[in-house]
């Protein structure tokens, strides 16, 4: 049967590689290139690297440096940032992305959810899904790299994903976000729940325990985490190893 | 060398990264004239069955790879490359696949696991040797897929992958092969799968 991933998150911003904590004080952790070898050596399950200023700044995705990224990824890479039109999808597939990671697009032009589906196919386009809680417990979905509020809920959005033809979430809590005191587990079996296509919970990761958290209390089907591999000398493998000894499939 | 088709759909380059990667002479090819010569083919795809297939006709690919796999050339198709070498697809609709191997391609069945079928998922050989050469039964690979191929020979499968029912992942007969999950991105084992094609013998 299909083994639980554990997926790397790599963050780009101008130039490098950073990691914050709620969306925001960021730290620079290294160069991409240097990361996706070190990650492609320890044969981790897959990564995720997102341009997180691609949006904000209005710029198209950096097709040559994920070009020059996915020469050095024998493993599936997903790429978001920036992301707008269906050639923009076209373009970094054909470099070498292996999924497509839409944030804002999502909300804003919802329909390149379903042009990218229908051209390439659900398995590669991930609607990628910031959320924060508000005091009252109600969840919103926040866009532009957490910086703009949509009056959105969630599970909405990641049910009218599906909709649309998305074929995986990637769902961060932006109020655990760096925290590494775990994942948001209302907000992602809230998500989990909603809809049938897999979630992989982001957000807050600090330790092994939080993962198994994630998958079992939030029923994800996937974890990413950044701030543990980046600052801890916690790896992907010796999370896999703790996800095995309580009973969950890895690969190992 | 090594020709990988380029008919305007997916993901040719992670192909061509590995085979690149692995000492292979390899050219992307546009043009069905420019399959002439080559030592063997590769036949990359992601997408949809019916959109790729009409890709592949239009682009005028169809008949010159039947004739070099009639010509003992090796032909290699992943993922939805595999899936063309069967008869038939019902996704979106039905389309004619290149007929190379019997068999249909559905839909996994809705009561099952999560579709699509993403992430790394077992090997299990039932045929050893040629493409899977040192490739232990329980090996993972990288899979993305949310159809798969019913009603194959028995003597065409090469592996098998449990996803709520098992399932032909590898196949092989003759000069052609198959590969449901994706090689280039399955690390050491897809790299070796991918060396026993590169050095297979014509």
């Amino acid at each position: 049967m299909l083994k639980v991933r554990v997926m790397p998150t790599l963050l780009f911003k101008e130039m490098g590689l950073v990691k914050g904590i709620g969306f925001d004080s960021w730290r620079r952790v290294g160069s991409a290139m240097q990361a996706v070898k070190v990650y492609n050596m320890r044969e981790v399950d897959e990564l995720i690297f997102l341009d997180i200023t691609a949006t904000s700044k209005q710029q198209r995705p950096d097709f040559a440096l994920v070009d020059d990224l996915a020469d050095e990824c024998f493993m599936p890479l997903t790429v978001g940032g920036g992301i707008r039109t269906l050639d923009d999808a076209q373009k970094l597939l054909r470099v070498g992305a292996d999924k497509i990671a839409i944030n804002t697009a999502a909300v804003e032009i919802p329909e390149l959810i379903t042009q990218i589906s229908e051209r390439f196919g659900a398995q590669c386009v991930v609607v990628s899904i910031d959320a924060r809680c508000h005091p009252d417990g109600r969840y919103e979905v926040f866009t532009h790299s957490g910086t703009t509020a949509t009056g959105r809920e969630p599970v909405q959005l990641a049910q009218e994903a599906e909709r649309r033809g998305a074929g995986e979430i990637l769902l961060t809590s932006i109020d655990r976000d760096g925290t590494m005191t775990g994942y948001d587990l209302m907000l992602i079996r809230q998500v989990s729940d909603a809809v049938s296509i897999p979630v992989i919970a982001s957000g807050g990761a600090g330790s092994y325990e939080h993962m198994a958290q994630a998958l079992h209390e939030g029923n994800a089907a996937a974890v990413a985490a950044a701030s543990i591999f980046h600052f801890t000398q916690q790896t992907p493998l010796e999370a896999k190893q703790y996800l095995h000894e309580q009973g969950f499939k890895v690969r190992l | 060398m090594i020709a990988i088709i380029d008919y305007g759909a997916g993901n040719l380059r992670s192909v061509r990264n590995a085979l690149v990667h692995l000492g292979a002479d390899v050219i992307t090819v546009t043009q069905p004239e420019q399959l002439e010569g080559a030592e063997k083919i590769v036949l990359p795809g992601v997408g949809a069955f019916g959109a790729g297939m009409n890709a592949l006709r239009a682009t005028g690919f169809e008949e010159p790879i039947k004739q070099a796999v009639k010509n003992g050339v090796p032909l290699l198709g992943i993922c939805l490359g595999l899936q063309y070498l069967f008869e038939s697809s019902d996704e979106m609709g039905q389309h004619r696949g290149l007929g190379l191997l019997p068999g249909r391609v559905t839909r996994f069945p809705a009561d099952g696991p999560k579709v699509p079928h993403i992430g790394w998922n077992q090997l299990h050989i039932r045929q050893a040797g040629g493409l899977l050469a040192g490739v232990e039964s329980g090996a993972y690979a990288y899979f993305v897929h949310s159809y798969y191929v019913e009603g194959a020979n028995p003597a065409d499968v090469l592996a098998t992958t449990d996803y709520g029912l098992d399932y032909p992942s590898v196949v092989g007969r003759g000069s052609v092969w198959g590969i449901q999950p994706h090689p280039e991105k399955s690390q050491g084992i897809g790299l070796r799968i991918l060396k026993n094609f590169v050095e297979m013998q014509p």
